[in-house]
């Protein structure tokens, strides 16, 4: 597992993932990509379902990626790194490795749409056969690529162009599919949260780390706030990522064997969901006076979760 | 290392057993399937062969055939061998993959069954799933009996493999009447079928990463026509690797198969067209029309895609009337066969009268005596010099008469 100290020595690592892709300025993904494919010292094969940064970093003939990569489609990048792993333990098991001297790891990425929805049932086969292999899902709350359409991880209250807000709607009516107590359910040695703020660079890059060094299938869900349609500007993703944080929306935590739980991260001082909320404009009309009921309902449901991953991480069971 | 398993030089297998025997001859290195009816047997005996040590890749058994196909392709772009059976709605479930393989260039055999697509649901044998994947950029060869669906699968390899083909390639047994059926088969021991196909070549694996490759880039309106136009032209071309594989498979084994089959052609003055087990039926017919007179031969394109437009013609240059059968429901046009040896012909200024017959859907029977009729209708057409049978026609419909013209 690589040893990952200081954010100066880690920023100087040989970049796997370059510059010059066509990602939005301040879009968290290139971050997030970033950080998990150097934070192993091993050969890595990449896969990518098709959305935001599958159509940025892979236009021909042009690649950011300089480690082997494959996009399939929307709904199978579980899949596509399956049969690569099975290939390289076959090719090994075979005495047929291409360079026998190298370990290689697989690590495939998929924003919440190509997880949480289309790709879901790839992931859960995937995983539930026990490839060895890393899924990120980049996971910004909707079909972004596609102009923000909902998706099951866009949260009560977001006007997305599908579950917009109107006369008669407050935005999303349905609770954020919660995947990461899903993938812990599949009994994976490693899931995690993790996002791309200011205080949690290492917190994702050691979870990265740790996760490619387990062996087995592991799930990493990282917010990745998407500054196009969520609606704030580009130089404040890493303050959106802070305040999720902060406010407990999204809460950072991991899970070993699929049962014991540690929060990685607990606020001094749980900000309001309001503070987090009011800085994007996907939830700016849950301000009007007949839909505040909503933030409080959001509320509600952030401090029950925040209480039960509390208790579940003093239980230890 | 995978054990060697004795043949007998004389095997009684099914067209299940066949292909399954094949794929452990070819040493493939990653299979991902999801059974389904009928081909589950192939996955059933290749799951047998890895728990008796008769193979040493890796067997991947996923949750549905998309992801049994992306997994295929995963395995392949990483650089090895790769192999799955399917049918009918695993086929079709695997469709918007099957063009994403072709368009990567990787040399996946798949050892199809055909089987009718629901709705309404049947197990039973037809070519609509054949069709469903015509255009999806795959080599498709037909075998007509268990000992044809092993040698297409041997076959299969060497085609897809080959450096300037890198192509994945469908076999295709009919369901039931080829894969549940048991005949004498004569496979070659397991050391002279590997040496046949080849050593895997790699081309661009993804595990050299010492040399990352890039696979599925997106490419928009200055690039994707070229890739698709030199992918078509890759197929076009593989009719001639094609033709070089049944060359050496025939040197090896004396059994001669070529990209056009055809019967009793040679003095024939009408013609059918039919491809699959109905061929082997549709011989019988032809002995049977001789008796009576009738010079009737048979064709069969051993590849449906590369389609042989040429050489089809080229073999039926001297009829004068031509009975397309498809195994399809066309659904609202003529079957498949019948437009693409019209447009053989009409490319090289021949002008036989065709009709086409649409027959068997759904495991419907079709016998000699059926085949007979067609003869005998297509006889007509040929005696009266223009057409006078309907265009196009149902073999053994029940119910009113559906035929139009």
């Amino acid at each position: 597992m690589k040893n990952i100290t200081t954010l100066k020595e880690f920023a100087c690592t040989p970049d796997r993932f370059n510059g010059g892709h066509r990602l939005c300025p301040g879009c968290a993904h290139g971050m997030i990509v970033r950080e998990v494919v150097n934070a192993t010292d091993d050969d890595l094969v990449i896969s990518t379902a098709t959305g935001c940064l599958e159509v940025c970093t892979a236009i021909y003939p042009y690649t950011s990626w300089d480690v082997s990569w494959l996009h399939i489609g929307f709904e199978n990048a579980a899949a596509g790194i399956s049969g690569a792993e099975a290939m390289y333990k076959a090719l090994s098991k075979k005495n047929k490795s291409y360079n026998p001297d190298k370990n290689v790891k697989f690590v495939a990425f998929g924003g919440d749409g190509g997880t949480y929805d289309i790709g879901f049932q790839s992931l859960s086969g995937a995983t539930e056969r026990g490839h060895d292999f890393l899924y990120v899902c980049l996971d910004n709350e909707g079909y972004m690529n596609t102009g923000a359409q909902r998706s099951s991880s866009t949260p009560i209250g977001a006007h997305t162009t599908t579950s917009p807000r109107g006369k008669l709607s407050y935005g999303e009516k349905n609770r954020k599919k919660d995947l990461t107590m899903i993938m812990a359910a599949h009994g994976c040695p490693y899931v995690a949260t993790a996002t791309p703020g200011s205080k949690h660079w290492k917190d994702m890059a050691q979870k990265a780390a740790k996760a490619i060094s387990t062996v087995g299938p592991t799930f990493i869900n990282a917010l990745s706030p998407c500054t196009t349609e969520w609606k704030f500007k580009p130089e404040d993703t890493v303050e959106i990522s802070d305040l999720a944080v902060e406010t407990c929306m999204f809460p950072l935590f991991e899970i070993e064997d699929g049962h014991k739980l540690t929060v990685n991260y607990k606020p001094k001082n749980k900000l309001p969901v309001e503070e987090y909320l009011s800085k994007q404009g996907r939830f700016s009309h849950l301000f009007k006076p007949e839909n505040r009921w909503v933030i409080e309902e959001i509320q509600k449901e952030v401090d029950r979760y925040w209480e039960y991953l509390l208790r579940r991480e003093e239980a230890g069971v | 290392m995978a054990t060697k398993y004795e043949l007998k030089s004389k095997e009684i297998w099914d067209g299940n057993t066949a292909a399954s025997h094949a794929l452990r001859q070819a040493q493939v290195d990653v299979v991902a399937a999801y059974p389904i009816t009928p081909s589950t047997p192939i996955v059933q005996n290749y799951a047998s062969f890895l728990a008796d040590g008769y193979v040493d890749g890796e067997f991947v058994m996923v949750e549905s055939e998309h992801s049994a196909m992306s997994a295929c392709v995963g395995a392949a772009s990483a650089g090895g061998r790769v192999a799955t059976a399917t049918s009918s709605q695993g086929y079709a479930l695997m469709v918007e993959v099957l063009y994403q393989a072709s368009g990567m260039r990787l040399p996946i055999v798949m050892t199809v069954v055909n089987r009718a697509l629901a709705s309404p649901l049947n197990i039973h044998g037809d070519h609509g799933d054949l069709y469903l994947g015509r255009d999806a950029g795959w080599i498709h060869l037909m075998a007509n009996n268990p000992q044809e669906a092993y040698d297409m699968t041997l076959c299969a390899f060497k085609v897809a493999e080959n450096k300037s083909v890198r192509l994945p390639v469908t076999t295709n047994q009919d369901g039931f009447l080829v894969s549940h059926t048991a005949q004498v088969v004569e496979p070659l021991d397991d050391d002279t079928a590997y040496k046949f196909i080849g050593d895997y070549t790699p081309m661009n694996p993804m595990l050299d990463t010492s040399n990352p490759a890039t696979y599925g880039a997106q490419t928009e309106e200055e690039w994707h026509f070229e890739f698709k136009a030199s992918q078509h032209k890759a197929l076009i071309d593989s009719a001639k690797v094609i033709e070089e594989v049944f060359n050496e498979f025939e040197k090896l084994t004396g059994r001669k198969y070529n990209l056009v089959e055809s019967y009793k052609l040679e003095d024939a003055e009408i013609a059918l067209a039919v491809m699959g087990s109905a061929y082997e039926t549709a011989m019988v017919a032809v002995d049977k029309a001789r008796v009576e007179g009738i010079k009737v031969g048979l064709v069969m394109p051993r590849s449906f895609r590369p389609f042989p437009y040429n050489e089809i013609a080229s073999k039926l240059k001297n009829v004068k009337a031509i009975a397309a059968l498809d195994r399809s429901c066309p659904m609202g046009a003529m079957g498949a066969l019948y437009n693409e040896i019209s447009g053989a012909l009409s490319a090289n200024g021949q002008a036989a009268i065709m009709t086409n017959y649409i027959y068997g859907l759904g495991g419907r029977d079709t016998t000699a005596e059926h085949i007979l009729e067609v003869i005998k209708e297509t006889n007509e057409n040929a005696k009266a010099g223009k057409r006078v049978t309907d265009l196009q026609g149902f073999i053994n419909l029940r119910g009113p008469k559906l035929s139009f013209n």
